[in-house]
């Protein structure tokens, strides 16, 4: 738990350390650091309205408390658990004297193991008896819930049966009537539709068995030593599904996905590569993957899950492929707000939730990029914002497994909501930001490496050059021929750029040619500047012109030009050189802007990154 | 890996257990020499030791254990088959 900071934490602090991957073990240390420091649940920024929860069934439970109090701490809530004396649940919930109502829960939560629920063996029965059976055990329950709902608790949850047992066929359990089993299965069954019609929320660890394999959840070493039927292993996820119910059931899970686009929707930059050059759709395996979550994303979005995007992209750029593509899944309609510009997504989610009219700490921000993930934990600490794996493929499962979105139930109302934000939604007026940039940049520890042409940065100088439309001041392509004479050429200035933080190595970034315009030195043209939209936003034009600006005054430049030329892809770039101190000077009728800077009086800007030379 | 890295691992086992980072184990350590080890912080010494030597005891092996040093060596003779 190195994360906490020195001095008594905050129970925020807590819940901050709560929301990583903690193992049992540190589970239950936080826990226990949770009960030194706050004893009494009192504490300005606790929650109120704590749960309290009693637990009921037949096995040990003392091991998964701490993993419910973290898993209630890591969504906001309060938890106090009460474990149920062994086999006690019935005597319990009736006696108006008993522990349990002393406690005084507000939530039950029922877990049963097999034995504990069909006490005697079923071997030999038909299939008639042992439905009988079966519908003896589904009444025993709702006999137990009502008594649970009489005791006050608001929010009843059922463990569903865990298949612990061995299988007597195989494949074709389901063919011997009595096989225990079977038995599970159809209790499990049955224990559905009993609780429908009964408003009770299933904790359904039959189905997580079949997703993790069973060795996950139960040892059976540990049900004979110690009527463990849960591994303690498994006790901070067994405590996370449970909060997940708790908060679904209180109104906390998040309502809204807000999504990046480039290499979040689709493969490459919609920018750069347009509507024929981003990948997405049949025919390639990584199109595919894009296609199939954006086929989950809309799932979501069918059953209640309102979406939004948040993109760094020229608006036009970012509609087009929901516009125009035809594999795309996603379409306009399905977007409940569509944020697509060049300012920091703190401020754009923010926007999100403003104009939405929902809570910040509804939000999950699902974006492939480490940079914009990170500024979003920083700056808006109650946002899930779930590490995305490099590999498309495995989006879908990653948002999925950590059951933000969880609900007990779906109304008539969630089967609309998209199409009625859609409807309701009107552009509105919104606060400044109130991102600290300068803070997080800081901590970025940036190192910009700046080099010139080297034969072994040639490919991917020349593939930037060919490539970058967007961050592009000239678009002047060039081969690798043109490149070699520029790099062999003394009195030309050319930069490859690598700019690396503390989350990595994020490559060559940005390129520059500068060229001196007549016989003598006295005034450099910058011929080519362009950037990778990914480091947008992080002073990187500014430590650039420092670079450009020392360089061409070492070959005795006075003044320094620099030109925007206007494409259809680069208006994000049409104030540049405005941004950065120039002066307009000349416009050419060809659509060519001049801007010029006196080098004599160019003090360096001030940044956050640390500029040095690398060797030719 | 020797005994003493072993122990070494299995005291910062024991100090995440018993929740003190100040917890020095011996091969002597027995559960008497520890208040706090009772049944349920047996099981997550077992647990917690079987996922980090990537190790499974036998529920014979476990109630056969008189003390620390006897873990030790009963995890040395399972790593060291690999």
């Amino acid at each position: 738990m190195g994360a906490l900071p020195s001095g008594t934490p905050a129970w925020s602090d807590l819940a901050k350390v709560a929301a990583t991957r903690l193992d049992f073990i540190e589970t239950t240390r936080l826990d226990n650091l949770r009960r030194r420091l706050y004893p009494s649940g009192q504490g300005s920024d606790i929650p109120h309205n704590p749960v309290r929860l009693a637990i009921l069934g037949n096995s040990t439970f003392d091991h998964l408390a701490p993993g419910l109090r973290v898993g209630a701490m890591r969504r906001a809530l309060w938890l106090d658990v009460y474990a149920c004396d062994y086999g006690q649940s019935l005597q319990e919930l009736s006696d108006q004297t008993s522990p349990l109502h002393r406690f005084g829960p507000n939530t039950a939560l029922f877990s049963f193991d097999y034995q504990s629920l069909v006490a005697k063996g079923l071997e030999g029965l038909h299939a008639n008896e042992v439905d009988q059976t079966v519908a003896d055990v589904i009444a025993r329950l709702r006999r137990l819930w009502e008594l649970a709902a009489k005791a006050g608790c608001g929010q009843i949850i059922q463990q569903t049966v865990i298949p612990t047992m061995p299988n007597l066929l195989g494949s074709n359990e389901h063919r011997l009537a009595w096989s225990p089993r079977r038995v599970a299965d159809l209790i499990n069954a049955r224990m559905r539709d009993a609780a429908d019609a009964d408003g009770v929320d299933l904790l359904a660890l039959d189905s997580m068995v079949s997703n993790h394999g069973i060795d996950a959840w139960h040892d059976p070493a540990l049900w004979h030593r110690a009527k463990q039927e849960i591994s303690p292993a498994a006790a901070p996820f067994f405590g996370d599904l449970v909060a997940r119910l708790l908060a679904a059931h209180r109104g906390l899970s998040a309502k809204c996905l807000v999504l990046d686009l480039d290499n979040t929707l689709w493969g490459g930059t919609i920018g750069d590569d347009g509507l024929s050059g981003i990948v997405l759709g049949q025919g390639s395996a990584e199109g595919e993957a894009y296609l199939a979550f954006q086929n989950y994303v809309k799932q979501l979005a069918k059953r209640g899950v309102i979406l939004a995007v948040c993109s760094k992209n020229d608006e036009e750029n970012a509609l087009a492929p929901f516009e125009q593509h035809p594999e795309m899944v996603l379409k306009r309609s399905d977007i409940g707000c569509f944020v697509a510009n060049w300012e920091d997504k703190a401020t754009n989610i923010r926007r999100i939730a403003q104009a939405l009219k929902i809570g910040i700490d509804s939000l999950v921000f699902a974006d492939d990029n480490p940079f914009e993930r990170n500024i979003v934990r920083r700056e808006l600490p109650t946002v899930a914002v779930p590490e995305l794996p490099q590999d498309p493929t495995l989006y879908a499962r990653c948002i999925s497994d950590a059951g933000y979105f969880e609900a007990g139930k779906i109304t008539e109302n969630d089967l609309v909501r998209s199409q009625q934000y859609q409807e309701n939604l009107k552009r509105e007026a919104v606060r400044a930001s109130a991102t600290d940039l300068a803070g997080y940049l800081k901590s970025l520890a940036m190192r910009l490496e700046c080099k010139p042409f080297d034969q072994l940065g040639l490919q991917r100088i020349v593939q930037l050059i060919n490539k970058t439309n967007q961050f592009n001041l000239t678009t002047r392509r060039y081969n690798e021929a043109d490149a070699t004479k520029f790099m062999y050429d003394p009195r030309a200035i050319t930069l490859q750029l690598r700019l690396t933080d503390q989350f990595g190595d994020n490559g060559i970034i940005a390129i520059v040619i500068a060229l001196p315009i007549d016989g003598s030195n006295v005034e450099y043209r910058i011929d080519t500047w362009l950037m990778s939209c990914r480091v947008l936003g992080r002073q990187v034009e500014q430590a650039t012109l420092n670079v450009i600006a020392s360089m061409a005054r070492a070959r005795g430049a006075r003044t320094l030009t620099g030109e925007y030329r206007k494409t259809t892809k680069n208006s994000m770039v049409a104030e540049h050189y405005e941004k950065l101190g120039f002066k307009r000077v000349e416009d050419d009728a060809d659509g060519t802007f001049r801007w010029s800077r006196s080098l004599e009086a160019f003090t360096p800007f001030s940044t956050h990154i640390d500029t040095f030379e690398g060797a030719a | 890996m020797t005994n003493e890295q072993i122990l070494a691992e299995l005291t910062e086992i024991f100090r995440g257990v018993f929740d003190d980072d100040e917890l020095q184990i011996t091969p002597a350590t027995t559960a008497a020499d520890i208040p706090t080890w009772d049944s349920l912080n047996h099981i997550n010494i077992v647990v917690a030791t079987e996922m980090r030597f990537q190790i499974k005891f036998q529920t014979s092996e476990i109630e056969e254990l008189k003390n620390v040093g006897e873990l030790v060596e009963l995890i040395a003779a399972k790593t060291g088959k690999r």
